[in-house]
């Protein structure tokens, strides 16, 4: 890494810490504080989401079953044996979905387009009609209430800072992937995986890896969540949670590192600021995506990036 | 001295149709030997043979002395074999540089490095750099593959193959879609190629030009079938080559 690549990156992290760190100080209320919890997780989420979609091509519409899978391992543990077991339950639904990632995962890589989209959805679907139907055990469409995270945690405040580090971690480690030798033969295999086998390299076992670790942060996303809204319930599995992450990565920009990020944040903010409004607030994220798709397609991150690209380029042939 | 490449009784058919009849050859270590034939003689068919990216339906590839005949393309690559293709591949959203420093990467196995920067990895971008002034692209390092002219992609091709460190390198028609010009360029520069990586080099191509000019040894293939092998003194004066191939203008 060079000098002005790493001090970029220290004024960016920088930056970050500074606009998300100070938000328990200017709140007005809590929900303030919820909804900054919510661009934090989801953020990550996306961010995760898109080493798979974004950096390797491959699509997976079936997310939510790692995202669900992390927040109900922390709503059934709380429930059944209390608040005291939030931390280890977490790390359970992520010992869980690292199991769980490698079985599904050696069966879906083993399609790729479409085919793979499909497969990882019907898995998804899957493990939503599980949760939905296992009335006993998992509540049904019920769900979890009371989910509460115990000691310190209770604080909102210091949850919302709990879920700060975890997810500046989170995201330092995946943009530590992205740029590693690891992240570029991953960026290969999207654009030739052909070739990527005549170095001498597996693409599958590629895939798999990144599957397994895209689908880990999906899980720790679900388990923070669980610990925001102090409930969870089977849509978390639900083929829309799945579909919400693909529409953050689209709308930020799959083609760039923090593009998910920002779409996450853009999202959540119009579902905040027009679900206020209008209960109708699909139609307007609706249109949005529509107007992206056809005349944004690099996404928010990738057009405001080409500007500035382009900006640059006039500038030095006028001077 | 024991050959590096040896096919015995190789043979292929797709349904009903035999596109490698029995083919046998052996190939000297340190030479560089040409395949030509008419189209659909079999020719890249051959080298996804060798490669391991198709398995032939009978015979024997040996690969400096071991049966490689069942191997996969990843494991045949990594005992030394590389190659270049037909219709060009490389990874077009990198860059020059990342094309040829990801083979770097992965011929000194640091691919399964995922926490530490591609740009710490000094040896490899060395080397990278190295390849990069063999085939002359090292002033357009920094530009992503696909903005480059198809020439230029063609060499990449080559130079990521050359990243790999080979010691036996397959080209499939290095020099098509060039113009004349750059077909010479190209032709001299496979010939420094060979000598300063001390490659064993096989290569197919239609321009009879660099045949007849760079290679030491000319195979033909007709209809899955090995017509005729010898220099290409011999292969340009055998008759039943001139029927099937060449016609009478090449004397």
């Amino acid at each position: 890494m060079n000098q002005s690549s790493g001090a970029r990156e220290i004024i960016l992290l920088g930056l970050f810490l500074l606009v998300f760190g100070s938000v328990p100080f200017i709140k007005q209320s809590d929900y303030h504080l919820m909804l900054a919890n919510h661009v934090l997780i989801w953020g990550m989420f996306a961010v995760a989401f898109n080493m798979l979609f974004g950096v390797t091509g491959m699509l997976s519409f079936g997310q939510a079953l790692y995202y669900g899978l992390g927040a109900y391992s922390v709503g059934l543990v709380v429930k059944n044996y209390g608040s005291a077991m939030f931390l280890p339950a977490l790390g359970l639904g992520l010992v869980l979905t690292i199991v769980i990632s490698i079985l599904v995962g050696l069966l879906v890589i083993r399609l790729s387009g479409v085919y793979f989209t499909v497969l990882t959805l019907a898995f998804g679907q899957l493990a939503w009609q599980i949760t939905f139907r296992w009335y006993r055990f998992t509540g049904g469409d019920d769900g979890i209430q009371g989910i509460m995270p115990s000691g310190l945690l209770e604080n909102h405040t210091v949850y919302y800072y709990f879920t700060l580090a975890l997810v500046v971690v989170s995201i330092w480690f995946l943009w530590r992937v992205a740029n590693s030798p690891m992240g570029l033969v991953l960026r290969c295999i999207r654009q030739n995986p052909e070739r990527v086998r005549f170095l001498g390299r597996r693409v599958r076992r590629n895939q798999l890896r990144i599957y397994v670790i895209s689908s880990f942060f999906a899980a720790l996303a679900g388990g923070l969540m669980a610990g925001v809204t102090n409930s969870i319930h089977p849509d978390m599995f639900y083929w829309t949670s799945s579909g919400e992450v693909i529409l953050m990565a689209v709308l930020g920009g799959i083609g760039q590192f923090f593009g998910p990020f920002i779409g996450a944040t853009v999202i959540i903010v119009i579902q905040d600021v027009v679900g206020a409004r209008t209960e109708y607030w699909s139609l307007i994220i609706g249109i949005i995506m529509m107007i992206m798709v056809l005349g944004m397609p690099k996404g928010l991150v990738g057009e405001i990036r080409g500007l500035m690209a382009r900006y640059a380029a006039g500038k030095v042939n006028r001077g | 001295m024991e050959p590096v490449l040896e096919l015995r009784n190789v043979t292929k058919s797709f349904g009903g149709l035999r596109v490698t009849a029995d083919v046998s050859f052996s190939v000297a270590p340190g030479s560089i030997s040409a395949i030509i034939g008419p189209n659909g003689a079999g020719k890249t068919t051959l080298f996804n043979q060798i490669t391991g990216y198709l398995k032939p339906d009978g015979g024997k590839i040996l690969f400096q002395g071991k049966d490689i005949t069942n191997l996969s393309t990843r494991e045949i690559v990594t005992l030394g074999m590389a190659r270049a293709f037909q219709v060009t591949s490389f990874f077009p959203e990198e860059t020059v540089l990342d094309n040829v420093r990801v083979a770097c990467l992965s011929q000194m196995n640091k691919t399964r490095n995922l926490l530490k920067s591609v740009s710490v990895f000094n040896e490899a971008t060395d080397q990278a750099f190295k390849i990069l002034e063999s085939i002359g692209l090292q002033n357009v390092a920094d530009r992503a593959g696909f903005e480059l002219a198809h020439g230029d992609q063609k060499l990449l091709d080559i130079g990521i193959a050359l990243a790999l460190q080979p010691k036996a390198l397959l080209l499939d028609e290095p020099t098509s879609g060039m113009s004349p010009e750059e077909r010479l360029l190209t032709r001299n520069l496979i010939k420094r190629l060979w000598k300063e990586f001390s490659l064993t080099l096989i290569f197919i191509e239609h321009d009879m030009d660099t045949v007849f000019g760079i290679a030491q040894t000319v195979r033909v293939l007709q209809m899955g079938r090995l017509l005729a092998e010898g220099s290409p003194e011999e292969i340009r004066r055998n008759p039943e080559v001139i029927t099937a191939y060449l016609g009478e203008e090449v004397l």
